[in-house]
């Protein structure tokens, strides 16, 4: 069966390694911090300026002052740190975070990610993601396998306008793992009782498959 | 040298119509609530406003776009605003999208005096129209230039006379790049006090950067997502 988005978050977990600090971006990626495996320390950096972010306050322990990317109220945890902008960004494009997960609209065979504009539509502006592709090592990109329209997001090309190129290596959705190399998609795992020929069928861009094709393993 | 100004009055004196201001915040957190409110009150039009956002409908710099008075912003993120989306349609606002990194580093240019640099941010996309590219290490970076304002109006937690400032939490974002590169800058502090009581230890910003400042009379710091969990 498909994953839901928790299912997806807690796969892209598993990713995670000791001593990593990491960037999640709104949506799915957040809910990531929810399925950190036992046994590994990881440090969350939010991009307005704070280190160590924990999870959600108590009612009534909310502070206008401490709020994340995505302008929620949330706390830190012991050993936290705060800074400003330039800082955090020189945290980002300096390469200090190892790893960094957001969702897409779209991602291309080549690494290609589309996440921020669509033509014709209201336009909010990328905020940090422009910068946390052009940089990051790792980024792992969190989403649906199809739009709502039930087309394709896993594409030869995007056809919306790029946040960054040939930066994404990992996609993690409700079907697959799938990994980008040498400008295509490998079928590296696929949700539980997901069959390949689905995945297939729903993918665009091209696609490598292996004899063998592992189901994704939950503890 | 003492840079404190009696009001807000006094504090935003001198700005006129078409000019560039900075704003610091992010979303609503860390802006300055107060000269935002005298802003709307002088009126002034035609402004370009450099803020990493909008501010919302009937909060922040969406206070100013409901006054009609800015002409052009230039932010990283700009949702939340339905007023916005409408002058934005309708071209009645001039509107540039920058990475959030490279508005930040642009602002710090601009105070620091670094006239341009060169960032990997935006790349390859429609960020990069127009703007050199050169490789390093083998890759790919485009020319960004630096930003700097007629004004630029900061909001810190304390301040002394001096105008040394001290940011609270996630509040601090903006405000110290944007304190750096105002031909004038503002500071509207929660609580102002006199030289020497703050420890030099803990000044985020030093004083030079700052040519006023006064305390904010009220601060409502509204909050745009409220998001708890539940008592165990």
């Amino acid at each position: 069966m498909a994953l839901d988005k928790n299912g997806i978050a807690q796969r892209i977990a598993q990713e995670l390694k000791n001593g990593w600090y990491v960037n999640l971006g709104i949506g799915i990626p957040t809910l990531v911090a929810n399925y950190i495996p036992k046994g590994i320390e990881v440090e969350f950096q939010s991009e307005n300026g704070i280190l160590g972010m924990g999870p959600f306050p108590f009612d009534g322990e909310e502070d206008a002052d401490l709020i994340n990317a995505g302008k929620q109220t949330i706390t830190t945890v012991p050993g936290a740190s705060f800074f400003d902008s330039a800082t955090s960004f020189a945290m980002i494009r300096g390469q200090h975070v190892q790893l960094t997960v957001l969702g897409a609209m779209e991602v291309s065979q080549n690494g290609d990610i589309a996440n921020w504009k669509i033509p014709g539509k209201m336009v909010k502006g990328m905020g940090g993601a422009m910068d946390l592709v052009a940089s990051a090592e790792n980024i792992i990109v969190a989403m649906m396998h199809s739009n709502k329209a039930g087309e394709s997001k896993i594409l030869k090309a995007c056809t919306l306008p790029l946040t960054g190129v040939g930066c994404v290596k990992k996609v993690v959705t409700e079907l697959a793992v799938l990994e980008i190399k040498d400008g295509k998609f490998h079928l590296i795992e696929r949700a539980p009782g997901v069959s390949v020929e689905e995945i297939i069928s729903k993918t665009e861009g091209e696609l490598v498959v292996p004899d063998v094709v592992p189901e994704m393993h939950f503890d | 040298m003492n840079k404190v100004v009696k009001n807000v009055e006094e504090a935003l004196f001198g700005i006129q119509d078409g000019m560039t201001l900075m704003l610091g915040g992010f979303g609503l957190c860390g802006i300055p609530e107060n000269s935002i409110g005298q802003l709307v009150k002088l009126g002034t039009k035609n402004l370009t406003c450099i803020s990493n956002n909008a501010g919302v409908d009937d909060f922040g710099i969406g206070l100013m776009l409901q006054a009609k008075q800015v002409k052009k912003m230039i932010s990283s993120y700009v949702g939340e605003n339905d007023e916005f989306e409408r002058q934005m349609l309708s071209g009645e606002l001039e509107v540039d999208l920058i990475p959030q990194g490279s508005l930040a580093e642009r602002c710090r240019a601009g105070g620091a005096g670094i006239p341009a640099f060169f960032t990997p941010a935006g790349y390859g996309t429609e960020v990069a129209e127009g703007k050199e590219v050169r490789v390093f290490n083998g890759k790919p970076h485009i020319l960004e230039s630096a930003l700097t304002a007629d004004f630029a109006i900061v909001k810190a937690w304390k301040g002394d006379t001096e105008g040394n400032l001290i940011f609270k939490a996630a509040a601090r974002n903006f405000n110290p790049m944007m304190a750096m590169a105002g031909k004038i800058t503002v500071a509207e502090v929660e609580e102002l006090v006199p030289a020497g009581t703050l420890d030099p230890n803990h000044i985020h910003t030093p004083g030079i950067f700052v040519q006023r400042i006064f305390q904010g009379e009220k601060f409502e710091k509204r909050i745009e997502q409220r998001t708890v969990r539940k008592n165990d």
